[in-house]
């Protein structure tokens, strides 16, 4: 056990560099630059303390470790109570190694009100992680929610030309969802006098009770997934966001919805997550079907993906509400590897927009001969996202499908028709865009090294993830058994 | 309850005010225009020594048990008084005219404050209805203050006429109660009621609290709210939108809790249908407005209305709860108007949505302020509001009122619309109107330090919740 407070440390590092910029000089060049210099020294030193605790993490422990606990609000049964599993720890590395890249795509693309996009970043960042730490409820709603602040105005300052509608869509939706989820938790704490995780874990629940804190997390947890039919504020907020607010949108802030579903719906309570798991079945199977096809529509390069990105958690809805460790664990790791895939997708986009600022698909052509390396590297991702074996995306879709099959051949089926769409939309995209007639204009340069810098961990992270993913394994093989054990028990339960 | 002294002891802190507040009314004549600045300080001082004095007397029933002290009653008279004094300091900023300039205004304020420590201690419907009037008719004629503007003086009347009809119902349901009962004591009322004729009762019961609900600006009794908020010159509306309600949240939470707690299933679900009422009237009616006083104004409608979700409860939890809320209100209600003082041009406030356009890059520090003062008032974590919200919503969920807390939420996501929507202006539209001089030291400090309340509640909240907790735990029940 540590002596020394690192998730504590963890969250409040991104603060430090927030209060550091706040007290420093305003306006100027230079000014600018020390902007960008601090935040990226300070999210790669969160970057190297979240490798410190992946290192020192022990996988053979059962429970939560590196906890923290202070009194807060004690009559409420509200304490500071963080923790990390197996889970947290990769999402935390996931987060860790986004901010830093936002921050390097965003180096020369963001002119404007540069200490205020940084600002926005490590509160992003600080708040991410407090998610993925926190073991209180409310603890965890309050990180959950304020993310909408600066998210808010990453897209609203610094979006494309209809950002405001955009911010709105993106604050409102998730918002209206998030404050049913406060009253799911007041009810949990009155039942359970306590917003302790751990507590609430262990409390019993009637079963009424529970089919209404579910529908109320639901609302939350299926907005920001996001799940058909609640997604229509996601490509909206994808197109006007900035690159660096796609990647972190895109990495991090869909991952909420389903680590929401790990850490309340099915651990606290497992017989409404075994009553309702049809409705999530059917509501994945449209995500996954229908979204594939509009993705195939669309004209505009990050709605498409964006789509996608709606398809992909579809598959990992799926996964988590399978009573199977082997179908949970694939679901996480389809997180995991979303998040890199779909983050390294928008900022290939980002790199072409950058260059003759258009997102539509028709305006590009033949990039493979002006830019060689990055066709490479836009391949690598749009393969990954088909499922390729050897990436990450084949690990966590074969996973999960083979963990429902036993449950569905039909549900299972339709995860793996999503596979073959997906490989349709993005090698039709990637035709496209790399091959083909190159159109009117002079030919684009290749990337730069700030670029390829900000591309190779994230390359090297895929095939990683896809040729060896033991590492992963261990961190989630207890806590997904333990998930699975619990859904198993609520159906055997419901059943009997 | 013999002799004088304890009784004078008692009140001490109300003594405070009206001695000091007569004073200044008979040296405020003597004093030349540039000297004028010395009775706002006198005044200060007087409501700041009343303050420290607030803790001071022993618990108890004083003047024959026409007031009460107790710890619910100072909790709130702190609320009152020092909302009173933080007003009336950044209002000096605020009042470049001559006829604001009149030396009646500090004194005015302090026989308002006055009005509001007699309301808050209450025991009687006797003492209430003179606290809550002695309250009320200072603030008909602040309104109306600036002579010159037809605004102030339409408001004015408005108000007063308005003011006066919800004191006529207020009479009227004490007259009820006392003709069904006998007595006009809180104690014996709380007694008397429950064989009292039910009908009588609850008529009783309807027209006090509609006659509360005004002065709250609950809907369906919020008519005047807007119109006042915006014809009154900002100072003035500062001082209106702060401490009066406190004062009439805790006459709301007193009278329901003590005499009428016995007739508790009649008034249930009616404060849930005010709660209702209010937090869907002030959500979707500040959606189409433009100017930014009729904003906070649909904003206080709104808030009364989660007051209301923590007073339905009915439950000590529920007390809880509205006191918590009254804090954090009052804290953010002075940081919001102490921003539109702020908002000056060629001495003419500079008042609309639209004039913040740009702002968030020619003034980031006031933006940031701003937008955390509005966000909080929104109730969203991590900023003060929210743990407000939190503490009514926890209320009303655990006393079983699930559809009220969703309500209630709900209204909160719509509500959450129109504050977005001025940190849009400021941050993401277009402009180029810059207010003319940089606000003084008063109100910049002011700004701030609500801003940073806003920002770093939670870490201090646990100061606040506890001495709620305790102030709610000495009423009633």
């Amino acid at each position: 056990m540590s002596t020394w407070p690192i998730l504590s440390l963890l969250v409040f590092l991104p603060v430090a560099g927030i209060a550091f910029l706040a007290l420093t000089g305003r306006g100027g060049a230079e000014n600018d630059r020390n902007a960008r210099d601090v935040t990226l020294w300070t999210s790669l030193a969160n970057l190297a303390l979240a490798i410190v605790l992946a290192v020192r993490f022990d996988p053979g422990k059962d429970g939560f470790q590196f906890v923290e606990h202070a009194a807060w609000l004690p009559e409420l049964g509200v304490a500071y109570h963080v923790g990390v599993d197996g889970i947290s720890v990769l999402f935390i590395l996931l987060t860790t190694l986004l901010v830093p890249i936002c921050i390097v795509a965003s180096w020369t693309t963001v002119v404007e009100r540069v200490r205020s996009w940084m600002v926005a970043f490590l509160a992003m960042e600080a708040l991410m992680i407090g998610v993925f730490v926190a073991r209180d409820a409310l603890l965890f709603y309050v990180f959950f929610e304020a993310i909408l602040i600066p998210m808010f105005l990453i897209i609203g300052i610094w979006g494309g030309e209809r950002r405001v509608h955009a911010a709105f869509k993106f604050v409102l939706y998730t918002l209206a969802g998030s404050v049913l989820f406060l009253i799911a938790i007041l009810t949990l704490a009155s039942l359970a006098g306590s917003t302790d995780m751990d507590l609430l874990e262990h409390t019993p629940i009637a079963i009424d009770a529970q089919r209404w804190i579910w529908i109320a997390m639901f609302a939350s947890f299926a907005v920001k997934v996001p799940m058909w039919p609640l997604h229509t504020w996601l490509p909206d907020a994808h197109v006007q966001a900035p690159t660096a607010g796609s990647v972190i949108l895109a990495g991090v802030l869909l991952k909420l919805g389903g680590y929401g579903f790990i850490r309340f719906s099915l651990p606290m309570l497992p017989a409404a997550s075994a009553e309702f798991m049809p409705l999530v079945y059917v509501l994945s199977a449209v995500a996954i079907l229908y979204t594939s096809l509009v993705a195939l529509m669309q004209r505009d390069m990050k709605r498409l993906i964006a789509y996608s990105s709606v398809a992909h958690m579809g598959v990992v809805t799926l996964g988590l509400f399978t009573a199977s460790a082997r179908a949970i664990s694939g679901a996480i790791v389809q997180m995991l590897s979303h998040g890199l895939v779909s983050a390294a997708l928008f900022l290939v986009v980002g790199v072409v927009y950058d260059r003759r600022h258009s997102r539509e698909i028709a305006d590009y052509g033949g990039l493979v001969h002006s830019m060689p390396r990055y066709a490479v590297l836009f391949m690598l991702f749009a393969l990954a996202a088909v499922g390729l074996p050897a990436t990450s995306g084949f690990v966590g879709e074969f996973l999960v499908i083979v963990g429902v099959f036993p449950v569905s051949a039909v549900f299972a089926a339709c995860a793996a028709a999503g596979m073959v769409l997906s490989a349709a939309y993005m090698l039709w995209l990637y035709r496209r865009v790399v091959f083909g007639g190159v159109p009117a204009g002079p030919p684009l340069p290749d990337l730069d090294r700030r670029e390829t810098g900000m591309f190779l961990p994230l390359a090297i992270l895929v095939l990683l993830l896809g040729i060896q993913p033991d590492f992963v394994f261990q961190l989630i093989e207890g806590p997904s058994a333990e998930l699975a054990a619990r859904l198993l028990a609520a159906q055997a339960g419901g059943g009997a | 309850m013999t002799g004088l002294t304890p009784a004078l002891l008692g009140a001490l802190p109300e003594l405070v005010l009206a001695v000091g507040a007569t004073v200044l009314t008979m040296v405020g004549p003597f004093v030349v225009d540039q000297r004028r600045a010395w009775l706002t300080r006198a005044a200060l001082l007087t409501l700041v020594v009343a303050l420290a004095l607030v803790p001071t007397p022993p618990d108890g029933l004083i003047f024959g048990g026409l007031f009460v002290v107790d710890g619910f009653g100072k909790f709130m008279k702190i609320l009152v008084l020092g909302a009173t004094a933080w007003t009336l300091l950044i209002a000096e900023e605020g009042r470049q005219s001559a006829s604001m300039r009149a030396f009646e205004y500090p004194v005015l304020v302090l026989f308002s404050a006055l009005g509001m420590l007699a309301t808050v201690s209450a025991n009687n419907l006797m003492s209430l209805y003179l606290g809550l009037e002695m309250m009320s008719i200072p603030l008909y004629v602040l309104t109306a203050l600036k002579r010159e503007s037809r605004h102030a003086g339409e408001a004015g009347i408005k108000y007063f006429v308005l003011g006066a009809l919800a004191s006529a119902l207020l009479l009227y349901g004490c007259a009820l109660l006392y003709g069904f009962t006998g007595t006009t004591d809180f104690d014996a009322l709380a007694v008397a009621l429950p064989d009292a004729p039910p009908l009588g009762a609850a008529a009783g019961l309807v027209f006090l609290v509609a006659g509360i609900a005004f002065k709250l600006s609950a809907a369906p009794f919020h008519m005047w709210t807007p119109d006042v908020y915006e014809g009154a010159p900002t100072p003035v509306t500062a001082f209106l939108a702060a401490a009066p309600k406190v004062a009439a949240g805790a006459l709301m939470l007193r009278v329901l809790f003590g005499p009428l707690i016995g007739l508790a299933d009649v008034w249930m679900p009616a404060i849930a249908v005010l709660a209702v009422l209010s937090m869907t009237v002030g959500a979707f009616g500040a959606l189409r407005q433009t100017g930014l006083k009729r904003l906070l104004a649909y904003g206080t409608i709104g808030h009364s209305g989660y007051i209301f979700v923590g007073i339905a409860a009915g439950t000590p939890e529920g007390i809880h709860g509205a006191c918590v809320y009254l804090a954090i209100y009052l804290v953010m209600t002075i940081g919001a108007f102490a921003c539109l003082l702020a908002m000056h041009r060629s001495h003419q406030p500079f008042e609309q949505v639209e004039h913040l356009a740009g702002i968030g890059r020619r003034r980031p520090m006031f933006a940031l302020a701003f937008s955390a003062l509005l966000l909080s008032m929104a109730g969203l974590p991590p900023l003060a509001g929210f743990l407000a919200k939190l503490y009514v919503f926890r209320a009303a969920v655990e006393a079983d009122l699930f559809w009220l807390a969703v309500v209630g939420v709900l209204a909160s996501v719509v509500a959450a619309a129109y504050y977005f929507r001025v940190v849009y202006v400021m941050y993401f539209a277009d402009g180029d109107e810059d207010f003319e001089h940089m606000p003084g030291r008063r109100i910049t400090w002011t700004v701030t330090a609500t801003a940073l309340t806003a920002l770093l509640f939670l870490i201090v909240a646990p100061v606040v919740v506890e001495a709620a907790a305790r102030a709610a735990g000495t009423l009633g029940l």
